[in-house]
């Protein structure tokens, strides 16, 4: 059996050897925190719509989105916010939360490097890749669209 | 009242599946938070670019846009309505422009937050 | 006259003993099952420092203290201080002997560090080079979570099959001459790597290793399994311990009742720690208190101690390279 063989058998053993989360449980844990962090991302945009009537849908949601980035990172400064998302899972992650906890987290974490090397420089250490790949695809997208309304 | 409620139930629903289709992707592969974290942003991207992503936003409102799947979207979109708008500039900076609110926020918000707190320890 | 037997065994023939040996662990492995062999428990995790670093480091340098004064020897006495540490350049080891006047080697085995600083220690006194040398190795779960995986207010779910990295220091005093357990045989491990690239899955990394060691042990010393009071490894978990068992059971030398690992002894299930304790900080503190009192006692007459260490590199992992691992053995006897 060549390296390559006993590796493969290696791996597919230790696969089916290796516990699996309970499931269902935590499929049920991110359905419902992630439910309700919507739930309260729409009732922040319902209560400003009610406010500003006129206030454009984008700019309603791009609000709710920052109230719930708010909370995330308050949160997270607390020390509070990686209990929940142990519970949660995906229900923390997937939301803007996800996005939020990582860059505050780093920037808690990197802190003790200095303020510029550590704080500033590692604060994307998680979401970087994020924001990269998001900003890049959208020039892409945006050019595309421009060029064939141009043509 | 009644479609008040009905509302807030397809955002409940729409958005707790969207984390749920999440959770499986986490048990059931080794992918790591940040890979999950640009695969459904790209999804959201994506859909955004045909323009289908908008239907489920008009469904279930926060349900959709809550999700890093709706930041994706308000990228592709931004960067869509901005070239019509204003151009070459549009195109390019549109999409950015979209999301700069909720990074800023993240940027500013955390930077004041970790002059104040530090790491705690984990017990578990 | 050559000291080898077989492929990697050595044999001592002079008297290498233990004669002084400490452990200090954090909060949480203090509450541990093995807490009452635990006798410095620190109840801060940041030991009154400013950072998480600071207190490895400070640990650290407690520890050997307390071994020291556990033999009543002071460092002005040791020939050589023998060690590692999981950070980045053994930056906790490294300042740790920046305080102490003793010449110094430092050793990088990850989380086998504590029976290699054994292994080569012992060799060195054995071979005549000394007459007190200094073993010591640990770890601390905040350094290394911030240096090999997120930071601590991440929000990630952790995943069943990975372990928890051990906040413990460990220090054996070893001479040529006293009383205390004897080190007989030492045999140093080849680097293993059957591919697995998950740094969450630890045990299945290290286990090849470790059955890779312990193989050659019984094949050079020509004994069997049975033949030990106790055979532990490092911090291999419940998963590393369970697939090290069909390992060696495909190997012809099965493990029974006497193979435990320091990993899956450390933390109880109510702790939450999924597979276990890892971290050089598991077989160091582990081994310098409940293993030395048990063999002190004259429950164990003859252990194998085998630290398993992932030589794992975050950059390397992330270009796609798996995981290698090594086991390193030490023979103690009453």
């Amino acid at each position: 059996m060549t390296n390559t063989e006993r590796n493969e058998k290696y791996l597919a053993y230790v696969e089916k050897k290796s516990p699996k989360a309970s499931w269902v449980k935590s499929l049920l844990h991110a359905f419902l925190v992630g439910g309700a962090i919507c739930v309260f991302g729409q009732m922040i945009g319902d209560i400003l719509k009610n406010i500003f009537p006129l206030m454009d849908i984008n700019m309603v949601s791009a609000w709710s989105s920052a109230s719930v980035i708010f909370i995330t990172v308050i949160t997270t400064g607390f020390g509070v916010f990686d209990k929940l998302a142990r519970f949660a899972g995906a229900g923390t992650v997937i939301p803007i939360t996800g996005f939020a906890n990582s860059i505050a987290s780093c920037a808690i974490e990197f802190k003790q490097e200095g303020l510029i090397f550590g704080l500033g420089a590692k604060m994307f250490y998680v979401a970087g890749p994020v924001i990269v790949n998001g900003v890049t695809y959208s020039m892409i997208v945006g050019l595309i669209y421009l060029l064939i309304s141009i043509l | 009242m009644g479609e008040a409620l009905l509302m807030y139930l397809k955002v409940f629903i729409v958005g707790g599946l969207i984390c749920m289709i999440g959770q499986i992707i986490i048990v059931r592969t080794k992918f790591t938070t940040a890979r999950i974290l640009v695969l459904f942003l790209m999804i959201g991207a994506v859909l955004g670019g045909f323009n289908i992503y908008g239907y489920l936003v008009e469904f279930a409102g926060a349900g959709a846009t809550i999700p890093i799947t709706g930041f994706g979207n308000a990228l592709a979109r931004g960067a869509i309505l901005g070239g019509l708008t204003d151009g070459f500039f549009g195109a390019l900076a549109g999409g950015l422009l979209s999301v700069s609110l909720g990074i800023s926020v993240s940027i500013g918000l955390s930077y004041c937050v970790a002059l104040l707190s530090h790491s705690k320890t984990k017990k578990e | 006259m050559s000291k080898k037997i077989g492929s990697q065994t050595y044999k001592l023939n002079n008297n290498v003993v233990i004669i002084g040996n400490a452990a200090t662990v954090g909060s949480k492995e203090g509450a541990g099952p093995l807490k009452k062999y635990f006798k410095y428990i620190e109840s801060d995790d940041l030991m009154g420092e400013t950072s998480f670093e600071k207190a490895e480091r400070k640990m650290m340098e407690l520890t050997i203290e307390r071994a020291l004064k556990s033999c009543g020897l002071t460092e002005k006495k040791l020939d050589l201080l023998i060690g590692g540490d999981l950070l980045n350049q053994l930056v906790t080891i490294n300042y740790s002997a920046r305080d102490l006047s003793v010449p110094f080697l430092g050793i990088y085995g990850a989380c086998s560090t504590m029976s290699e600083s054994l292994a080569i220690g012992s060799m060195l006194l054995d071979g005549g080079y000394g007459d007190y040398i200094a073993c010591v190795t640990g770890s601390h779960f905040s350094t290394a979570e911030r240096q090999y995986r997120n930071p601590l207010e991440f929000g990630n779910q952790r995943q069943t099959y990975s372990q928890w990295t051990v906040t413990g220091m460990g220090c054996s005093i070893l001479s040529n001459q006293g009383n205390g357990p004897h080190i007989t045989k030492v045999t140093m491990g080849k680097v293993t790597d059957w591919g697995v690239k998950d740094i969450a899955n630890m045990g299945a990394a290290m286990a090849p290793a470790a059955m890779s060691t312990l193989t050659a042990f019984f094949k050079d010393t020509k004994t069997r399994p049975e033949d030990y009071d106790l055979i532990i490894s490092g911090d291999l978990g419940k998963l590393g311990s369970d697939i090290l068992k069909d390992l060696m059971q495909k190997e012809k030398y099965p493990l029974g009742q006497n193979y435990v690992d320091c990993g899956h002894m450390i933390y109880s299930n109510e702790q939450k720690a999924f597979q276990g304790g890892s971290g050089a900080g598991c077989s160091a503190s582990v081994f310098n208190s409940y293993i030395i009192t048990k063999i002190k006692e004259g429950v164990f007459k003859k252990v194998l101690f085998m630290a398993t260490g992932a030589l794992m590199n975050t950059t390397l992992n992330q270009q796609g390279e798996s995981i290698p691992a090594i086991a390193h053995l030490v023979m103690v006897e009453r």
